[in-house]
């Protein structure tokens, strides 16, 4: 079925059981909502020198949005902002890719499971609130920092 | 499975082809999303394909045949929607492109108007919590360019509007009173009389948001006692571009235009102008003439099956949809429990599965719903929930298809593991 495309086990398990969800400390907090269906996320990123120290989130909405915010706090946390940086970026680009991309393993692990989202153009959005969000934070910590 | 009052859904559903479509390997289509927009019959589409193959032309200017022959369809649907909502004169329908504009219109209108209608930085406009954002914002902006002070009825509990303090809500000062006739998100349908008596007690303009009536029920502006209604044709079997505002005439003759240009004036020099008498007034430039033509095939077909049959129908399929919906476990309505008072879109949050999920799932069975916030957020935000199902019917929906979408939310309960 066509369904099980777009809502892969991974999906619904971090769906189920989200990681990182709740909020702690951040050097930058954002706000984002998907106006269409009102799923919102409140992030705060906190960076520790180069590294995404913690990724933490509020957040209400699809199971599409929750698995993606969970996914992200996995894959990024930990990681240099610019690694981040470029996961981000492969993610935003899967997602656009109408149902044709099947991305790239190495770069995106579990995220690769959210392909099958990208043929619902409904969808897209959803799974891409929290990388937004998370972009978003990311700029304005980095613009706080003294030169 | 029949139920008293149901109309001949099989030979009405052959008046819509859209209704003959399978989905996803061959799965008919359920379509829940009436609220949103109807489907429209073949009657309709033929009007729209016979007028621009046979009668196109722009209206009120030309002198040849075409123009002549145009120009009566679109005065004509004018009468057929005169009659159909029970005006006392066909110069009191203005055609807008959609509801939203009419109540754009009504507003401008007031804040632009001289005394004693101006809604100036001392007024008061009343509106409810279950308003759909096209009866929301352009009131907001009267009031935040205006300096007016925007109050509001709360909702009870079980969907309905709080008329317990009308009292203080609607005051001397207020210049206004607009509220919906029927929820698009409860389904509420609401009591006309006893907030139209208050506002008139205190001279207050009344509008009414019948964009969920005028599909579902007999519409009648005199027995409404409003000053302003607004509905949209393509929720009514109409095609999308084409809204009605209904107005008083003496209301319509004193108030001034909102917008200018072709077709709304009598002369015009390059210091001034002045304008033509109603409905004219308030139709600025070539106006959406297919589109009036389709709505007056639609009037055509909504009165060749009654009206009160219509309501009937739906009456009776709303009953048994709340009461279907209600075996299904963990699922809330959210708007009234009943059938009474009651129109045909139903809203409902199942367990802490998302709407969005629901909808999903319910599509691959070819079942179109609504989900979110139907523009009408402020009731997601009064009810704690950040969004709803919504399910609505119309002359065409069937017990079967209640059916089909009960069994379709089991399927979803079981997909996302609750049950
Ligand atoms: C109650 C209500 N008012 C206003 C509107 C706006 O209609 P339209 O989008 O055609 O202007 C709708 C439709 O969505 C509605 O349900």
């Amino acid at each position: 079925m066509k369904l099980d495309s777009m809502y892969q086990e991974i999906i619904l398990d971090h769906y189920r059981n989200p990681h990182g969800k709740g909020l702690r400390d951040g050097d930058a907090e954002v706000h984002h909502v998907n106006p269409t269906c009102g799923d919102e996320i409140t992030l705060r990123v906190r960076l520790d020198g180069p590294v995404v120290a913690d990724v933490s989130y509020e957040s209400q909405g699809c199971s599409i949005s929750q698995a993606s915010a969970s996914v992200l706090n996995d894959l990024l946390v930990g990681k240099s902002v610019g690694d981040a940086q470029q996961v981000q970026e492969a993610f935003l680009e899967l997602m656009q890719s109408k149902g044709q991309g099947e991305g790239d393993e190495e770069v995106l692990e579990d995220a690769v499971a959210f392909a099958g989202v990208s043929k619902y153009p409904a969808r897209v959005k959803c799974a891409l609130l929290s990388w937004m969000a998370w972009k978003d934070a990311t700029a304005q910590a980095l613009a706080q920092r003294p030169e | 499975m029949t139920l008293p009052g149901l109309l001949d859904t099989d030979a009405i559903r052959k008046d819509f082809p859209i209704l003959q479509r399978l989905l996803h390997d061959g799965q008919p289509l359920v379509y829940l999303d009436n609220a949103a927009t109807s489907q429209k019959p073949q009657q309709v589409l033929d009007a729209l394909t016979s007028y621009y193959e046979r009668h196109n032309a722009n209206v009120h200017r030309g002198v040849h045949v075409l123009a002549e022959e145009a120009t009566a369809l679109y005065e004509g649907a004018r009468d057929k929607v005169a009659a159909f909502v029970n005006a006392p004169s066909r110069d009191e329908v203005v055609f807008t492109k959609n509801a939203s504009e009419s109540l754009n219109l009504v507003a401008n209108m007031l804040g632009w108007a001289d005394e004693p209608y101006r809604v100036d930085r001392d007024a008061e406009i009343v509106i409810t919590e279950m308003e759909h954002h096209s009866n929301i914002v352009p009131w907001q902006l009267l009031a935040q360019r205006t300096g007016a002070t925007l109050k509001w009825f709360g909702l009870t509990d079980d969907g309905r509007l709080d008329l317990s303090d009308i009292e203080r809500v609607i005051t001397e000062k207020t210049k206004v009173v607009s509220f919906v006739l029927v929820s698009n998100i409860l389904g509420t349908v609401n009591p006309v009389e006893a907030i139209v008596r208050r506002a008139q007690d205190v001279g207050a303009i009344v509008v009414v948001d019948a964009s969920q009536a005028a599909p579902h029920m007999v519409l009648d502006v005199q027995a409404l006692g409003a000053d302003f209604v607004a509905f949209t044709g393509h929720k009514m079997l109409g095609p999308t571009g084409i809204g009605v505002l209904w107005g008083r005439h003496e209301l319509l003759e004193d108030l001034p235009p909102f917008l200018g240009g072709g077709e709304m004036i009598e002369t015009v020099s390059m210091s001034s102008s002045t304008y033509a008498p109603a409905p004219h007034k308030f139709e600025a430039g070539t106006p959406p003439i297919a589109q009036a033509v389709g709505l007056g095939a639609a009037v055509d077909y909504l009165n060749g099956i009654g009206m009160d049959a219509i309501a009937a129908h739906e009456h009776a399929i709303t009953a048994y949809a709340v009461e279907r919906l209600l075996e299904v476990p963990d699922l809330r309505i959210i708007g009234p429990g009943t059938a009474q008072d009651r129109g045909a879109a139903i809203s409902f949050t199942l367990g802490d599965i998302h709407p969005h999920d629901v909808g999903q799932v319910l599509d691959e069975q070819g079942i179109a719903v609504r989900v979110g916030h139907h523009c009408a957020r402020p009731v997601c935000l009064r009810y704690g929930i950040p969004a709803t199902t919504r399910a609505s019917f119309y002359l065409y929906s069937t017990p079967a298809e209640v059916d089909a979408l009960v069994e379709g939310l089991h399927h979803v309960r079981r997909f996302f593991g609750a049950g």
